[in-house]
């Protein structure tokens, strides 16, 4: 049954490719969505089944495929993430309908939504190196291809296309040599046989492999520094494919982590998870510091997914340390609470993405230091977005909270494990998790604050109309589990706990739920959500009460205030820019903001100015630091190997006979 | 380590074995004690300072009395503002009553003692400071941005101070629960003296500082508006929704002044909730947080305010003490 239904997902995925790229211009993008809808609700029961009953269900067909065939297995881990894939993509599916303007309107990019939609459904699936590879490339091309719907209206994104497709693809190379290396000389190459022989390869070739497919994964997951595609790709693709990407294709990098080093090599060596963990602690840090200094909407989101990916990374690397010194329950706690924030990621950062699509659809704008009073405006998207905000800044009672308290719970009791490395690695993520915490509300308040509240600063942002039903259903979609499982957590925790026993093996993390709130059974810790929200709102209504009844006298409209000044535009407001400006002073050595400030003078005095100009950015530094001067190597090897090559055909076949006589003389 | 976690398991199970209505009346006790006390502590700092000073000063009760006249003036709303700012004020009062509902203040078995974690105390200051934040940046002025913006900065350094000190506790007390770790601390007085404790207590000293807005991070008493934080960030409140915000900022300072001196000083709290031991830990809490107050003010007369680019150096060093005393523990277990 569960076979049939996540088959039948697939196959109504490619029949929403199919109409998408055939049918005429009217009819296709409803088409498509209607299609693709279909095929996430149908994707989404299936994996459910897979969830409630925790029974797997696998599939294999040798005519698919030449030489390998497909292989498929639908486990709890692999389900967890088809559900929360499926969530994301009816919701992006359902926007798309009211998104799709001129750019996803075109024939390709109709064909081609759908397409990467399967192809993140199909990933957590695959059951065999071949299928495996097959999938997560066909998932980079769609991907790739999709950013580059709208390369005719921005150069940016061809730039963010080359980015992506080169380390996309040094990624996929990693992840194959890793994983055939992992395949060794005997056996064959579907998971299973991997995990069946795991234990016969020398450690060296295991940790290999591992580092491999690390290398690949974390790059797909954004992890620091291996993210500098995705603050580039994240945000010049049109926005449901953003959402797709950040609240999809993302985790997948994760899974693969899981998949690889959890399942297949049931855990490895300690060193593997304090790396993976120092990735995520990096990764944090380094996401929430640069969302704090972005100005522009969606960069800010794609620097926040590396901060929440990374949180995921911790949660995963703890996970992996504490198994493999000896606390397989603090384990399972910790991957339980990775697993956990990585859906609630999906739910927030997909909602955020769509209503920044919405607004980027109703001003054209994304830089926030020309936004501004889209409350007004756009009261619904500002809302969801609000909402999204709140999630993500971990603020009870919405999801954000319950599974960063669930996380720094497992941290915290992963302090009773006796190696010293464990510990230190501990506390390092202890300390990313708390700086992000500050940084993203900050962040977050400047993205809502600047972006929504306050007055226009452009006329575009002056005259924006809300956007369409289906947009803002889409939106309001995700925001359903923000809230549901922020409120009532505890009913995640069945779903999540087979997920994580499927991933770790067998220990398990206890009891965790108590009613619809969080009890960490013998740990002496708990939340109760509903009741915190029942407290919060008697207590809102309690104060409401009393100000209607002591309250006297009625409220009227005036002007701000203004410091004596007379008037008040919109060219005096705190803009982004200015918002940032003191936590970018603050981590100056970390971000290395550049500043330029050009004072003219008038001829005749140096005392009187004529004109300033100020610009001030902030680039990734990491990539300026450490891409720039690998790229310039390579242009500079590029000019060098250039001059081999004059044209002439009677140098070339020097050279091939050179090449021939080589390795005839090597083989010899 | 494992002594202290089955010592928190005992008190959590002697927590548990009060009833529901008196926990609840030991909450609602709890949130009018601070309703009242925590005007009352800031009069009280006006008080301190002026005499210090060598002025008379206002009576100790001014800020109920100005909260009591703002109650009934107009309510001015800005122009260009959306519903954010009408509500900012409502949550930053219902987000404070909750966390001092939660927390054990006068008692350690309020409403709720169950889930009373120490991060849902700090996320529901920081729902607080968000509503403020984002109330500042509404009517679109540039003092409300500025004030927005500094606030927010200095937050994000004061958060992970706070979260590491708090963390430094859990540690040691093997949970995150707040009662628990309070009767754990009853349970085990050398804990108080303990290096990782007096560190913590440094750290959450400094970060409660400069979450209620006091000399040297901000200058609560400043009429100049490019010096403001707090201030410029609630310039727009006139009115009720001013007497609002005010009470919620009182609510906040007692609220954390009782946290520290429960955290690190927990004697006289009730730990049933019988009416003579209610009272009796109203009478204590009240003794002790008056002492901090006055500690404070005296401090705050004794330092200058920092220039705004020198308070990240502060918090900053709060943190490193927090990282230490979570070192430290771990170490000496």
């Amino acid at each position: 049954m569960t076979v049939a239904l996540f088959l039948g997902a697939l196959g109504l995925g490619l029949a929403g490719s199919l109409a998408g790229a055939t049918l005429p211009a009217r009819r296709r993008v409803f088409a498509a969505a209607a299609l693709s809808s279909m095929a996430c609700v149908v994707a989404f029961v299936g994996a459910g089944e897979v969830l409630l009953s925790g029974r797997s269900g696998a599939f294999s067909s040798s005519e698919i495929l030449p030489l390998t065939g497909v292989n498929l297995l639908l486990d709890p881990l692999g389900a967890l993430f088809v559900a929360t894939t499926a969530v994301v993509g009816l919701a992006a599916s359902c926007y798309s309908v009211g998104y799709a303007g001129n750019s996803l309107r075109s024939r390709s990019a109709a064909g081609l939504l759908p397409l990467f939609l399967t192809t993140l459904l199909l990933v957590p699936a695959a059951a065999s190196v071949a299928t495996f590879m097959v999938a997560w490339e066909l998932m980079a091309l769609t991907s790739l291809m999709l950013l580059l719907v709208e390369h005719r209206h921005r150069a940016e994104a061809r730039e963010a296309a080359q980015w992506y497709a080169a380390m996309t693809h040094v990624g996929a190379a990693a992840i194959l040599v890793g994983l055939v290396l992992l395949v060794g000389h005997r056996g064959g190459e579907s998971f299973a046989d991997i995990a069946a022989n795991a234990g016969k390869l020398s450690p060296a070739t295991r940790s290999l492999g591992f580092v491999l497919v690390l290398l690949g994964c974390a790059s797909k997951a954004g992890a620091v520094p291996l993210h500098v595609w995705l603050p580039r790709a994240h945000p010049e693709a049109p926005s449901p494919v953003s959402a797709l990407m950040s609240g999809a294709m993302v985790n997948l990098g994760i899974y693969g982590i899981i998949r690889v080093g959890d399942d297949l090599l049931g855990g490895g060596e300690l060193w593997w998870w304090l790396v993976v963990l120092g990735l995520g602690a990096a990764s944090a840090f380094f996401g929430a510091l640069s969302a704090a200094a972005s100005t522009d909407l969606k960069r800010l989101l794609a620097y926040s997914t590396i901060d929440n990916l990374g949180l995921v990374l911790i949660g995963v690397g703890a996970a992996g340390a504490l198994a493999a010194t000896g606390h397989h329950r603090l384990a399972a706690l910790a991957m339980l609470a990775a697993l956990f924030h990585l859906v609630n990621h999906s739910a927030f950062k997909g909602c955020l993405f769509l209503a920044a699509g919405a607004v980027e659809r109703a001003t054209g704008i994304r830089d926030l230091d020309r936004l501004g009073g889209l409350v007004h405006r756009l009261p619904a998207t500002t809302a969801l977005f609000g909402l999204g905000a709140l999630s993500i800044s971990a603020l009870p009672p919405f999801n954000g909270f319950a599974s960063e308290w669930l996380l720094i719970q497992s941290l915290l009791h992963g302090f009773a494990s006796r190696s010293p490395a464990t510990v230190v690695a501990l506390l390092g993520g202890v300390a990313a998790l708390a700086l992000t915490g500050g940084l993203t509300a900050a962040a977050f308040v400047k993205a809502l604050g600047i972006g929504f509240l306050g007055q226009p600063r452009s006329p575009a942002a002056a005259s924006a109309h809300e956007v369409a039903p289906s947009m803002v259903a889409g939106m309001a979609l995700l925001a359903v589990p923000c809230v549901l499982l922020g409120v009532a957590p505890g009913l995640a925790m069945a779903i999540l706990h087979r997920a994580t026993e499927s991933g770790l093996g067998t220990s398990s993390p206890g009891s965790l739920h108590h009613g619809l709130g969080l009890d960490l059974a013998g740990l002496d810790g708990a939340i109760e959500p509903v009741l915190l929200v029942a407290a919060l709102l008697s207590a809102l209504g309690l104060a409401w009460g009393v100000v209607r009844i002591v309250a006297r006298r009625g409220a009227r409209s005036a002007a701000a205030w203004g410091c004596g000044r007379e008037s008040q535009t919109s060219r005096m407001e705190y803009t982004a820019t200015s918002f940032a400006e003191p936590l970018q002073r603050v981590f100056a050595d970390v971000l290395r903001p550049d500043h330029d400030l050009d004072v003219t003078h008038v001829a005749e005095s140096r005392y009187v100015i004529r004109a300033m100009s100020y610009s001030g950015q902030v680039d990734d530094v990491i990539e300026r630091s450490w891409y720039r001067p690998v790229i310039g190597l390579v242009k500079a090897w590029g000019s060098v190997a250039r001059r081999a090559q004059n044209g002439s055909v009677h140098r070339y076949l020097a050279y091939s006979f050179a090449a021939l006589v080589v390795i005839l003389v090597v083989l010899a | 380590m494992i002594p202290a976690v089955e010592a928190t398991g005992h008190a959590a199970a002697g927590v548990a074995a009060v009833g529901l209505g008196p926990s609840i009346a030991a909450s609602v006790l709890q949130v009018v004690a601070v309703l009242f006390g925590g005007p009352l502590l800031v009069g009280l700092m006006a008080k301190v300072r002026a005499r210090a000073e060598g002025r008379i000063g206002a009576p100790i009760r001014q800020p109920l009395l100005d909260v009591r006249k703002l109650m009934t003036k107009e309510r001015v709303h800005a122009e260009h503002a959306s519903v954010v700012l009408s509500i900012a004020p409502f949550v930053v009062v219902a987000s404070a009553a909750v966390a001092v509902a939660i927390a054990p203040l006068v008692a350690t078995v309020p409403a709720l003692h169950h889930g009373a974690d120490l991060f849902v105390v700090v996320s529901l200051l920081l729902m607080g400071s968000v509503a403020l934040a984002l109330a500042g940046l509404d009517p679109g002025t540039a003092f409300g941005g500025m004030g927005s913006s500094r606030a927010m900065a200095i937050g994000a350094l004061a958060e992970p101070a706070l979260l590491v000190a708090v963390l430094a506790l859990s540690i040691q007390a093997g949970t995150s629960n707040l009662p628990a770790i309070v009767s754990a601390t009853l349970a085990h007085p050398a804990w108080v003296a303990s290096p990782q404790r007096l560190l913590a207590l440094v750290a959450l000293v400094v970060v409660v500082l400069a979450e209620t807005g006091r000399i040297p991070v901000d200058n609560p008493s400043t009429h100049l508006e490019l010096t403001m934080i707090h201030e410029a960030m609630v310039l727009e409140y006139a009115g009720p929704e001013l007497a609002l915000v005010t009470l919620g900022e009182a609510m906040r300072l007692g609220l954390l002044f009782s946290l520290v001196a429960n955290l690190f000083f927990p004697w006289g709290i009730a730990t049933t909730a019988s009416v003579p031991r209610l009272l009796l830990g109203l009478a204590v809490l009240g003794a002790k947080t008056a002492a901090i107050a006055v500690a404070v003010s005296l401090l705050e007369i004794q330092t200058a305010k920092l220039r705004l680019f020198r308070v990240p150096e502060l918090l900053a060093g709060g943190f490193v003490l927090a990282v230490l005393a979570v070192i430290t523990g771990l170490v000496t277990r």
